[in-house]
């Protein structure tokens, strides 16, 4: 097994037609825990998210991976704040990652049968992907992300649209992917989320960081006159 | 009046099964088909990979598949002709006046077709796809690939599309082919003869009866996909 | 019924094969239009065994196809094109086979009085003075070069609003006579067996100089080395043969005779 971490980010800037999305970036991250990314809208988590998992283009600075960049990227993924359903079944969904990297037919199929089972979705494996419920697309989107085993995984505000009971077992799921090894860095707009499951905290503002530290130090009234503004739900400029 | 007895030709026909209408029709679909499925099989890809692909002349192909779209068939089958022809590059393999060379013809015709309506319906795919696929560090043709698969429903029309264009070509199959009867001859082709020998009836009969076959061919291809289960499937 | 099917699935799929001796052979539009062809081929497919694959076109496609070599043998009726063929060396010799004659068609109410011509000339005249709408093939085949080279003995030029070179073959231009009511050269042979006569009539006939001969032409294997000689001569042979000269003669439409054998 491959180790990704530490990564280390040196004046990482993602631009989009000449504006700076967010950047420039200094960061070093560490093998362990949920890192949640919070900040106000427009902030710039999930241009950082995509910045990191190489989806988006960098514009200047580097990105660095303890090992190199295509293996780094073949142990990582990510989930969509909108879920992108495949247009095929739930099971078509589940293998088609396994499938890219040769794993055999019935393999897959053992193995996806097993991660619809762990997400709830073991009595739908034959239902097109487009048809389900958002909450039952973002379990999807997630069991097919997890399917490969990846160290690291992004998620994109993957709770955004859904009701109570969905958000709880994302939660749940996410909960034990980090029980079992995943990195998790998530960004997300609801504060009790990021409570209930980070161990450290990127708070953006205006595309940079402003705050990086342990969540027990955040939340527990260290932190940074602007976030402690933010997290009691002022507006923040 | 010339209409009413078209269509009683075209029952008479039918009932019948006359054994040259059954021949030339069986040569109509043997042609086409196979130009078809050669048809698909590139430009089903092109124009998947048009979709998934930013090459430099990505713009400039699309502008000329758009534009050969509406090249007349006639042409495509001079500059078929022209090249078969035994004074041509390619004459000893001595092709002209064969289905082969009528095949070639409509692959031709059709490429440009069939290609430009993949590329419309699986760019829309792509832009769905795009990020999840990115991320899932696939290759170039592992994405032509889930396009293809997933946008079977939308190539199927394009192809159906292709199928249509090619069924009624006349222009192109007449120079390439000759209209030879028991060997280059097909509905389209005898249709243009019949009309030429100033048989109206016959020739509106044979009309019909292409009508009724491209129906027919479109309605089992839909069957056989089971394609219109399931809206977006 | 299945047998019908499948036998003509096979000769469909199998049609680009070569099964038994095939030869191409290039003819005018009036020749197959006459429905001669229909006569001649089977028998000479039982007779010598050749499958003759007829490309009906125009003269001028037809002595085209012969110098590239796409065909084997080509049988067409103008001379003055036949003789630039044999010129050319791309044809080994011409043989005379047989002659039909041209017609003059036109509206049944003959309004240029065409019916009354003295000569193939003269009906010209009449429908020049009348300004009556005249079809011409205009395809540069041995039809249209027949009707070019009677305007030129007329000494008429032809144009004007009433002169409609269509660039069709003769059934085609038929069609163009018959709907737009005028009047139009035809060999008889088209005329005969033409579908859609419409308001048109035959109006005049028989000036000598409107006969028209037909010409067979293998193409030089010097030229062109693939050519089926040997079936193009056997097929030369067949056509004037004793056998070749009684269907000729005997193939009547509508009780008139189309076709003089006169080959020696």
């Amino acid at each position: 097994m491959s180790n990704l971490f530490p990564v280390t980010l040196e004046g990482a800037t993602l631009r989009r037609s000449g504006k700076v999305l967010v950047g420039p970036v200094n960061l070093e991250l560490r093998a362990k825990g949920v890192t949640v990314v919070i900040g106000p809208n427009g902030a710039g988590k999930t241009s950082l998210l995509r910045m990191m998992h190489g989806i988006a283009r960098l514009g200047g600075g580097s990105i660095r991976w303890a090992c190199p960049p295509e293996e780094a990227r073949a142990h990582q993924a990510f989930v969509f704040q909108q879920p992108i359903m495949m247009r095929r079944s739930v099971l078509g969904n589940l293998t088609y990652p396994l499938r890219l990297t040769g794993t055999s037919w019935s393999e897959a199929r053992d193995r996806a049968t097993q991660a619809a089972t762990e997400v709830g979705l073991a009595d739908m494996l034959d239902r097109p992907a487009p048809y389900l419920s958002g909450g039952e697309r973002q379990k999807l989107a997630l069991a097919r992300a997890l399917i490969t085993r990846p160290e690291l995984l992004f998620l994109d505000e993957p709770c955004a649209s859904l009701d109570g009971r969905a958000t709880r077992e994302i939660e749940e799921i996410l909960t034990r992917a980090a029980a079992a090894g995943t990195r998790l860095i998530m960004s997300t707009h609801d504060m009790g989320q990021a409570r209930r499951l980070a161990t450290e905290v990127l708070f953006l503002m205006n595309g940079n960081i402003h705050e990086h530290s342990s969540a027990e130090m955040f939340f527990g009234g260290s932190a940074s006159p602007q976030a402690q503004a933010f997290l009691k739900g002022d507006i923040v400029e | 009046m010339e209409i009413w007895s078209g269509i009683t030709e075209a029952f008479w026909l039918l009932v019948t099964l006359d054994a040259d209408l059954v021949e030339i029709t069986l040569r109509s679909l043997y042609v086409t088909l196979t130009a078809l499925v050669i048809a698909s099989a590139i430009a089903l890809p092109l124009g998947a990979l048009l979709a998934v692909r930013r090459f430099r002349a990505r713009r400039i192909t699309i502008a000329v598949l758009n534009a050969l779209m509406g090249l007349p068939p006639v042409v495509v089958g001079l500059i078929v002709y022209v090249l078969l022809s035994r004074s041509g590059p390619f004459g000893v393999l001595g092709l002209l006046f064969t289905p082969t060379a009528m095949i070639i013809a409509q692959v031709i015709i059709i490429v440009p077709l069939i290609a430009s309506i993949a590329h419309q319906a699986l760019r829309e795919l792509w832009s769905d796809y795009h990020d999840l696929l990115i991320s899932m560090n696939t290759t170039q043709a592992q994405r032509v690939q889930a396009l293809l698969w997933d946008g079977r429903r939308a190539l199927l029309t394009a192809s159906l599309a292709g199928f249509g264009r090619a069924i009624g070509e006349v222009g192109a199959i007449m120079v390439v082919g000759g209209n030879i009867d028991h060997h280059t001859r097909v509905l389209t082709t005898a249709i243009a003869l019949e009309t030429g020998k100033g048989e109206f009836a016959l020739a509106l009969g044979l009309g019909f009866v292409l009508i009724a076959m491209a129906i027919a061919v479109n309605l089992a291809i839909h069957v056989i996909g089971r394609t219109e289960r399931g809206g977006r499937w | 019924m299945k047998r019908t099917i499948f036998a003509a699935l096979s000769a469909a799929l199998l049609a680009t094969g070569a099964i038994a001796d095939e030869m191409k052979l290039a003819v005018t539009t009036s020749f197959h239009n006459s429905g001669l062809s229909d006569i001649l081929l089977p028998r000479i497919k039982e007779d010598t065994g050749i499958e003759v694959q007829l490309l009906v076109v125009g003269t001028g496609q037809a002595i085209k196809l012969g110098e590239a070599g796409d065909v084997d043998a080509i049988l067409v009726h103008s001379r003055k094109a036949e003789d630039g063929f044999l010129a050319g060396g791309f044809g080994t010799h011409r043989r005379e086979i047989m002659y039909n004659d041209f017609v003059f068609i036109g509206p049944s109410t003959d309004a240029a009085h065409v019916a009354e011509a003295e000569s193939a000339a003269n009906a010209l005249a009449r429908i020049m003075t009348a300004q009556a709408p005249f079809v011409s093939r205009g395809d540069d085949s041995g039809t249209h070069k027949k009707e070019l080279s009677l305007w030129a003995a007329a000494e008429i030029a032809p144009e004007g609003a009433w002169y409609k070179a269509v660039g069709a073959g003769m059934g085609a231009a038929l069609n163009t006579a018959a709907g737009l009511d005028a009047y139009i050269m035809a060999d008889r042979a088209s005329w005969l067996n033409f579908g859609n006569k419409g308001n048109l009539a035959l109006l005049y006939a028989g000036d000598p100089i409107l006969f028209n001969q037909y010409a067979y032409l293998p193409v030089n294997p010097d030229k062109h080395e693939h050519v089926e000689t040997e079936l193009a001569a056997k097929l030369e042979a067949w056509l004037v043969s004793d056998t070749a000269k009684a269907l000729i003669n005997d193939y009547k439409i509508n009780g008139e005779t189309l076709f003089v054998f006169n080959a020696k």
